[in-house]
């Protein structure tokens, strides 16, 4: 295993305690250049998460609390007139940051909530005509809460297709609870960890990640998977061409966080929930039962 | 828990509107044919059950509930039995079943419904066939195969399939079922009987000869242009003029009608047989009459039938499906040279108080003192040179039709030219009998076979002469010959009430028709007709020798195999890609090992997954599990398997013992 990831997944443990596989799957997501949807319920570590990788990986780290007054402005930045200038100075908003937190995203308009999938999906926003480019690596870790909707915007499917990947963290188990309630505030943990690695060695690990070997018979099995969720009765709409390569991108970083420079059919699986789960519809178009389609699916199609 | 229960009582709809929508639209194309045939409020109940249930699935409705549905199919049942008085049988089990198949359509949620749909649909369509076999509903209902196909299709995909990409679909397995189809319609064994029989039709829209004729009975059927049978000759076909489709022979006269004895008048016939015997293959549509037609005079009768005395050709069975039969004519014969005296004498009787002045011209002539024969010329040269017309149109009769005809009006079809002949001759002492049949028929030249419509429809007398028998005489021809020999259209120009084919003077229109009339007799022949006997024919020539059922029966399974085998191997061409990967095969190989052993892996279980369930199960070989799978894992998805990697797994598999 790489030394770098060993310490960083190392430092992370130490600070959301219990969820070696979430983090494992998150540090996937961000070698994967992906983006991460955190579905759960308050207070189970959802913003720990996101400021120990940003700590530990040496990012610049933003939080948006999303409420339903928040405006694109809010997010993406403004121009403001200087008078003594003369001219328009662009004042950047939270999203030009690193590692962007966008809290409770359901809680906005959809108006505000495009402004920030347009930004993830591009890497760059456009402000009075002029495309500003954003930092790179550039992670966004939305979240969203499952329960009380009422006078939420749940994001449509199409703009969930635009995170790799939709996880749950869940309550921890005992030992981990009982860590937590003896030890120090997470915000002072995460205030002494020091960061691990910083930009110059992330972007370097997600190269490496890219190149992980993935051969013939594994594409058979990805695309046996794919053809699979499309043409089955058990699925209402089946995995997009961009949900295979997000498959394909997740399992390599997996692989590469696994310490293998080639994908298994296993990494496969092991990213199949957090990358499908959000993208598989059960046929009667509810959006209820996104991870036990992924069980189905991975049931039904047998390894080439 | 009450929404729970809820959702148990009313499954979701699951089906997409779209599909819900080909559905409606498919059973409305088997269903159409059936419109004309049931009431109509079925119609309109049908038509809007499809209607509403695509109206629901569009704007999201909710389905009617299911005591609704319960009502309504009581009801359904009710007015079937008020509208046939029974819900059994060929037309009301068909509405029934209509009707219920679009109350399903009110209860279709989900997949299973659809298919249930699907399959009755697919049943519905043979319906169809219980009322017209014909190619262009055969051909129609084929469209609706394919477009139910095509149903069945949507219903088991994902997504939103294009239609276009469906129906390509669908015609593929058409065309992929279509040998299997020919080799079960070529060799499942076939059983005659009630089982297989088709139910027909009453009398009721068959046409053809009767047993009785009155004025206007012939000329009504010359308007007919319904094929009555069609002829294959053995040798060239014979003259026009000779060609008499010997039917009904009529003996019994009223004053008005001629009949057929009630009984058959059974007895072997005394026929002698001379010149050249005519051989003729006859398909005989259905007419729900007892007679077969042959040329005059059939030498015997094909099997179940048989010939009467006075040689009409008699089925044992109304003939209410389409048959055919071989028959040997003679064309030179004495028939009944020394006839039942009993016979001679009805071919006498004449109603006393009828068509005085007839009687009287008869009377006249025979005080002449001529002879039998002399007396026949005497009525012909009369229809000859006194001006009657040949007329598809003549005034009605009044009371004494012959007196009518012959002194008034002068103008007949070939009924009335028989009828005044024969009690003419029978007012002058002479037997005399009215034969009918047909005469004459259409040359096909394209089938090279002859068409004998119920435009051909014909009357003549037979006369006994002594010492001579029975002989024929046409009296119709002497007024018109133009009628035997060239047909009815021929002798009746300008008449605007003669059957179309007669009409039409345009050559290539008369070549089409002749064409359609061949393909339709075609059609009839090797499919409508392909009998148990038609069937153990064919297979015998084909092997040369007695066939037993057991026989085709093996053929049949024979044959299914073959086609199915060829189909896979051109279906498996086209999937089959790379040569398997021969670490894969060895992965095959050490799975099925350890399945032996209890530890099966399961199809979707990679190699490190397996391995370390493996080896937890069977440590004692754990070290060679864990070697396998590495090596198999860098074989098969790594980059730069060394060049030994193969032979290394090869004989670790090998050597792998577990016990």
């Amino acid at each position: 295993m790489n030394p770098d990831i060993q310490s960083v997944l190392a430092a992370i443990d130490g600070i959301l305690l219990g969820k070696p596989r979430e983090v494992r799957l998150t540090l996937a997501c961000v070698l994967a250049r992906g983006h991460l949807l955190i579905e759960d319920v308050p207070g189970v570590g959802k913003t720990t998460l996101a400021h120990a990788f940003a700590r530990v990986l040496g990012l610049a780290f933003q939080r948006i609390q999303f409420t339903s007054d928040l405006l694109p402005a809010d997010i993406i930045g403004v121009s403001v007139y200087d008078r003594e200038q003369g001219r328009f100075d662009f004042h950047p908003g939270p999203v030009f940051s690193q590692v962007v937190l966008a809290d409770e995203v359901n809680r906005a308009t959809p108006k505000a909530q495009s402004a920030l999938l347009e930004a993830m999906e591009e890497q760059q926003v456009t402000v009075d005509g002029q495309t500003r480019a954003l930092p790179a690596p550039f992670f966004v870790i939305a979240t969203q809460n499952p329960s009380n909707q009422v006078g939420t915007y749940p994001l449509p499917e199409s703009q969930l297709d635009r995170f790799l990947m939709r996880i749950h963290l869940g309550y921890p188990d005992a030992k981990a609870e009982r860590a937590l309630l003896g030890g120090e505030t997470r915000r002072s943990v995460i205030e002494a960890t020091t960061p691990v690695l910083d930009t110059e060695r992330l972007l370097a690990l997600q190269t490496a990640a890219r190149g992980v070997h993935a051969a013939p018979a594994l594409l058979d099995y990805v695309q046996a998977l794919l053809t699979h969720s499309r043409q089955s009765p058990a699925f209402g709409s089946g995995l997009s061409p961009r949900a295979g390569l997000s498959l394909l991108a997740a399992a390599r970083a997996w692989a590469f966080i696994e310490g293998r420079n080639a994908v298994l059919p296993e990494d496969i699986q092991a990213v199949l929930p957090g990358v499908a789960g959000h993208r598989l519809m059960p046929p009667d178009g509810s959006m209820s039962g996104g991870d036990a389609l992924v069980r189905r699916l991975v049931d039904d199609v047998a390894v080439p | 828990m009450a929404s729970a229960k809820r959702a148990g009582r009313d499954r979701v709809v699951t089906l997409s509107p779209d599909r819900i929508t080909g559905l409606t639209a498919s059973l409305s194309l088997v269903l159409a044919p059936h419109a004309v045939r049931i009431p109509l409020w079925m119609v309109i109940l049908a038509a809007a059950a499809m209607i509403l249930r695509t109206w629901i699935a569009w704007r999201g409705q909710r389905l009617p509930r299911t005591w609704m549905l319960a009502v309504l199919t009581l009801f359904a049942a009710l007015g079937t039995w008020m509208s046939y008085g029974v819900i059994f049988g060929r037309d009301a089990a068909v509405a029934l079943l209509i009707l219920m198949l679009c109350l399903k359509l009110m209860e279709m949620r989900d997949t299973r419904d659809a298919m249930v749909l699907v399959f009755l649909a697919y049943f519905t369509v043979i319906t169809n066939f219980l009322y017209s076999q014909s190619i262009p509903m055969g051909a129609y209902l084929l469209g609706c195969v394919w477009a139910i196909t095509a149903n069945l299709l949507a219903i088991q995909r994902a997504g939103q399939p294009r239609v276009t990409g469906l129906l390509r679909e669908s015609a593929l397995l058409l065309a992929q079922a279509a040998p299997l189809m020919l080799v079960l319609f070529l060799l499942f064994p076939r059983v005659q009987g009630p089982l297989w029989a088709l139910p027909q039709a009453g009398a009721g829209g068959l046409s053809g000869l009767s047993d009785a004729m009155s004025p206007g009975s012939l000329s009504s059927l010359s308007l007919s242009d319904a094929v009555a049978f069609r002829v294959e000759f053995g040798a060239t076909p014979p003259k026009a003029d000779t060609l008499y489709w010997r039917g009904p022979v009529l003996w019994d006269f009223d004053g008005r009608t001629w009949r057929a004895p009630g009984t058959d008048l059974v007895g072997q016939a005394e026929l002698e047989i001379g010149g050249t015997p005519i051989r003729q293959t006859i398909t005989l549509e259905a007419h729900d009459m007892r007679w077969l037609f042959a040329l005059d005079m059939p030498g015997g009768a094909p099997t179940s039938s048989y010939l009467t005395l006075d040689l009409q050709l008699r089925a044992a069975r109304p003939v209410r499906e389409r048959m055919r039969y071989e028959v040997t004519s003679f064309p030179s014969y004495r028939l009944g040279r020394y006839e039942v005296p009993g016979l001679l004498e009805r071919a006498l009787q004449l109603p006393a108080s009828f068509n005085p002045r007839s009687r009287q011209l008869a009377e006249t002539w025979r005080q002449e003192g001529l002879t039998p024969e002399q007396l026949v010329q005497r009525a012909l040269t009369m229809f000859r040179e006194q001006p009657f017309v040949y007329t598809l149109t003549p005034p009605a009769a009044a009371g004494h039709a012959v007196d009518d005809f012959l002194f008034v009006t002068r103008r007949g079809f070939c009924e009335h030219y028989a009828a005044a002949f024969a009690f003419l001759m029978r007012a002058a002492g002479v037997p005399t009998r009215v034969v009918t049949g047909y005469q004459g028929g259409t040359l096909n030249p394209v089938g090279k076979y002859l068409i004998v419509r119920q435009s051909d429809a014909h009357a003549w007398a037979e006369v006994w002469f002594e010492g001579r028998g029975w002989i024929r005489v046409d009296p119709t021809a002497a007024v018109s010959p133009l009628r035997i020999e060239r047909g009815a259209a021929a002798a009746l120009p300008g008449v605007g009430a003669v059957p179309l084919l007669g009409q039409v003077d345009n050559d290539w229109i008369k070549d089409l028709r002749f064409a359609m009339d061949m393909v339709a007799n075609g059609w009839n022949q090797w499919v409508l007709d392909y009998s148990p006997e038609r069937q153990m024919n064919m297979m015998s020539r084909f092997a040369g020798g007695h066939v037993s059922w057991r026989g085709i029966s093996t053929a049949l399974v024979a044959a299914t195999g073959i086609v199915v085998a060829i189909l896979a191997l051109i279906a498996l061409r086209h999937t089959r890609s790379a040569p398997a990967d021969p670490a894969w095969l060895l992965w095959q190989a050490f799975s099925q090992k350890l399945a032996k052993h209890g530890v099966a892996r399961a199809s979707n279980e990679g190699p490190r997954a397996f391995a370390i369930r493996a080896s937890a199960a069977l440590p004692r070989h754990a070290t060679s599990i864990r070697a396998i799978a590495a090596l198999y894992a860098r074989l098969r998805y790594e980059e730069g398997s060394r060049p030994d990697d193969l032979s290394n797994l090869k004989r670790a598999v090998r050597e792998l013992r577990l016990d």
